[in-house]
């Protein structure tokens, strides 16, 4: 009897203080933070694809530095959005971070972004670029930089099967017609990972996407996006075109490498991959066939996002500024490869590099990610379910996209 | 327990020699509570407070208001009520772990029982290198393991290497997501979804419940059995050689062979070890983590997601720690009345008076040694 009325008392003792503790002075509550005043001691937090971005990015980051006599730190993470996740709910969240542009919804809808973008929207950056950045209206944060797919084609292999530059796919009867020319034996005409983020482009030529342009419904089954699908699964079914995994490659880029894939679909970065790992390969790059719809591509991205809870807002838009200048752009582009963000930017990377012409015009007419909240995990599944595409009923699987993202779309 | 009539009222009264023991035990105990309280009990009350929040991870989730507002028990109901992708998932991952779980638990018992068997023979050479082998794995960080097996079985890996060294074409292991018990039925050309397995159970066709572990998970199963079984051998090590040698004397004398001895003297007072040994295993398979976030984060097709993967993801990718954590409570209920029910299950059921009595002489005396230490 003594005892348990000690225990039960100790328990409530420990619980009231847990609650109270927290509730009070643990975290720091309020909609804008202290901001702090005298030099900045800026932290940026960055998923980086490779040394060469981690340097270009710490060189960046030194030379506003230096000229503003404030500190800027570069820190690499190694699992970005959980750091990230992890950094906004302790309440010590990096000032400034890439964020991509998938996750853009979800970090805004959570209070967690400082929406900046009316004080660089003048930087003339690319309305595709301007438009996966919005939500709720507000731009919330200034394109780093944009990537995009094209049609990538080892040149040795196309000569040998006898196709010359008047072969290059305009329209899906095109690219049927070249995949299954170069298919044969251990070569498979068309290699892609077998994902939203590659097999939307089929999607996008038909004229659909997933969600409607201002992101307010779920378009998913839509006739145009059944389109989309029923012609890749027509090319795998007819055995020119198989996933990745399919002939033991980890990304097209590799199929392409191992001489497995005769073309794949890819964006940017396959220039420095197969520089590194196969730089035998010749490949060239042209824009991807157009479907009934006319061209369509898809667009990545990452964003400078500013954390609401940084203590350093002022000093962090202005690096921003400093990183996202036309100059500091192209010196990105010259060290790994994205393209910049803004019109001119895209011009004199146009001119700097006319082998990846194709990837620049994708720009004009690539569309973003979905940048719903909650679509994370909805996109998540529609990839599970592209898995099984060559056997599965595309409307079936669009159907249960269609479903999951009308649950997301009302925050279920 | 013989209570010496009064000393309590004395101890109530504070004086005698067992006055202060109170507060001096109190007082020893303190810093471990301290810490205990500090770090697991407060943290875990947090996290059940969460739970009934919506919390988004901006600010404090004990402020309310728009970023963490009090939403009862719906992050619980809707994980099995609510049609969508997040039951669907949930569900997916604890029929994953179930499977993981019947496979694992009882393997890595016998496996490492086995190997305890034969490091404890007194006439096996070399023991101390044998032990050192088989407890090696343990102490190797499961992360390495993992990045070593996901060489081992790639699809043109050591093991597939060696399986079509003998004629069979190995399954591209982290690829194929084919239930187990999926394929075996395929074998005696049980139809492909029958007509039966069509009933949904929590949004989850019957046919997909009984799928049985993936061909992926069964890569995690064997890797799980291959590093467990270290330790639990240890303790089966440690128990076999609290087994009296007069006790094995005795039986043999009485004419046991050498199955007889193992089954009716050795595995009966070894039952606390099995006990222990099944009940760790059973917990530590439930919360199955950083294996899954090596090898392939839940792929294909989701059969590798576990609840504790599952629970991460949701909070701190899809930045709902709210549901995230009512997973982990419901993983939590899950591991208690299961070992409630395990213990129910290997409970002694010699205590009753008198009942030994008719058993051989040997037994007698070994299922007194386990009689009263059996389930604590």
């Amino acid at each position: 009897m003594r005892r348990n009325t000690t225990l039960a008392l100790v328990v409530a003792a420990t619980t009231s203080l847990a609650l109270t503790a927290c509730g009070g002075g643990g975290f720091d509550e309020g909609a804008k933070p202290q901001q702090s005043s005298g030099p900045a001691k800026l932290q940026i937090l960055i998923g980086t694809s490779g040394d060469a971005e981690t340097a270009a990015v710490k060189a960046a980051a030194d030379t506003w530095a230096k000229k503003t006599g404030n500190t800027a730190e570069v820190v690499v993470a190694s699992d970005l959005n959980q750091q990230l996740g992890q950094g906004f709910a302790g309440g010590t969240p990096p000032d400034i971070f890439y964020a991509d542009a998938g996750r853009i919804g979800d970090f805004a809808k959570a209070g967690n972004l400082y929406a900046y973008g009316d004080q660089v929207k003048d930087a003339g950056y690319l309305d595709s670029l301007v438009q996966t950045y919005t939500y709720d209206g507000k731009l919330q944060c200034a394109p780093k930089d944009f990537s995009t797919l094209a049609l990538v084609i080892n040149t040795e292999m196309w000569t040998k099967a006898g196709l010359t530059d008047a072969d290059i796919p305009k329209d899906w009867a095109g690219l049927e017609t070249v995949a299954k020319k170069l298919t044969s034996g251990k070569v498979t005409g068309l290699v892609v990972s077998g994902e939203w983020a590659r097999l939307g482009v089929f999607m996008r030529q038909a004229g659909g996407w997933v969600v409607s342009p201002d992101g307010k419904t779920v378009t998913a089954d839509s006739p145009e996006n059944v389109a989309g699908l029923t012609e890749a699964q027509k090319l795998l079914k007819a055995g020119s075109m198989k996933y990745a995994k399919q002939v033991d490659a980890g990304w097209g880029g590799e199929a392409l490498g191992k001489g497995k894939a005769a073309m794949t679909i890819e964006g940017n970065w396959i220039r420095g991959a197969l520089k590194n790992d196969f730089p035998d390969i010749k490949a060239k790059v042209v824009e991807l066939p157009a479907g009934p719809a006319g061209k369509g591509t898809l667009l990545f991205s990452n964003c400078w996002g500013i954390a609401a809870k940084s203590k350093n807002q002022a000093a962090a838009v202005d690096l921003v500024k400093s990183l996202t200048s036309v100059d500091q752009q192209m010196e990105f582009a010259k060290a790994f490869g994205v393209m910049p963000s803004t019109k001119e930017g895209s011009t004199q990377y146009a001119a700097a590099f006319p082998d990846d012409a194709a990837f620049s015009a994708g720009g004009a007419y690539g569309t973003g990610p979905v940048n719903v909240p909650g679509f994370d995990p909805v996109m998540a599944a529609f990839n599970t379910d592209l898995e099984q595409l060559a056997s599965k009923d595309p409307k079936t699987i669009l159907s249960s996209l269609q479903k999951n993202g009308d649950a997301a779309l009302k925050g279920q | 327990m013989t209570v010496i009539p009064g000393s309590r009222r004395r101890a109530k009264a504070g004086g005698g020699i067992r006055g202060g023991e109170a507060v001096a035990g109190w007082l020893f105990t303190a810093p471990m509570m301290i810490i205990l309280g500090l770090f697991l009990f407060i943290p875990i009350v947090m996290a059940l407070y969460v739970s009934f929040t919506n919390w988004n991870g901006n600010g404090s989730p004990f402020n309310g208001g728009a970023n963490a507002e009090w939403v009862g028990t719906s992050n619980y109901t809707s994980l099995f009520t609510q049609d969508g992708l997040k039951r669907a998932n949930f569900m997916q991952s604890l029929n994953n772990n179930f499977w993981y779980v019947l496979f694992v638990v009882p393997l890595q018992t016998a496996v490492s029982f086995f190997l305890a068997l034969i490091v404890s023979n007194r006439f096996l050479k070399g023991k101390g290198f044998f032990r050192t082998a088989f407890y090696f794995p343990s102490v190797t960080s499961s992360i390495a393991i993992s990045v070593v097996f996901l060489f081992l079985f790639a699809n043109s890996g050591a093991v597939n290497a060696v399986l079509s060294a003998v004629g069979i074409k190995g399954p591209a292991w982290f690829s194929d997501s084919r239930g187990l018990f999926h394929i075996v039925l395929g074998w005696f050309g049980a139809g492909d979804n029958p007509g039966w397995g069509q009933g949904l159970v929590l949004g989850r066709s019957v046919w997909d419940w009984l799928a049985g572990p993936s061909v992926a998970m069964c890569v995690v199963i064997i890797l799980a059995v291959w590093t467990t079984t270290g330790t639990f051998m240890l303790m089966f090590l440690a128990a076999l050689q609290d087994v009296p040698v007069e006790v094995e004397e005795a039986a043999m004398l009485d004419g046991a062979t050498g199955w007889q001895k193992l089954r009716h003297v050795t595995i009966p007072m070894l039952k606390p070890a099995f006990f222990l040994v099944t009940t760790l295993g059973l917990i530590g398979t439930w919360q199955l983590f950083d294996q899954i976030y090596v090898m392939g984060k839940g792929a294909p097709a989701n059969t590798t997601l576990t609840p504790a993967y599952l629970s991460y993801k949701q909070s701190f990718t899809s930045l709902q720690y709210g549901s995230g954590a009512a997973m982990s409570f419901i993983v939590f209920v899950l591991i208690v009345v299961l070992t409630a029910f395990q213990r129910w299950l290997m409970r002694d059921k010699d205590v009753k008076p008198r009942r030994r009595f008719g058993r051989a002489a040997a037994v007698g005396v070994a299922t007194q040694g386990t009689g009263t230490g059996g389930v604590r």
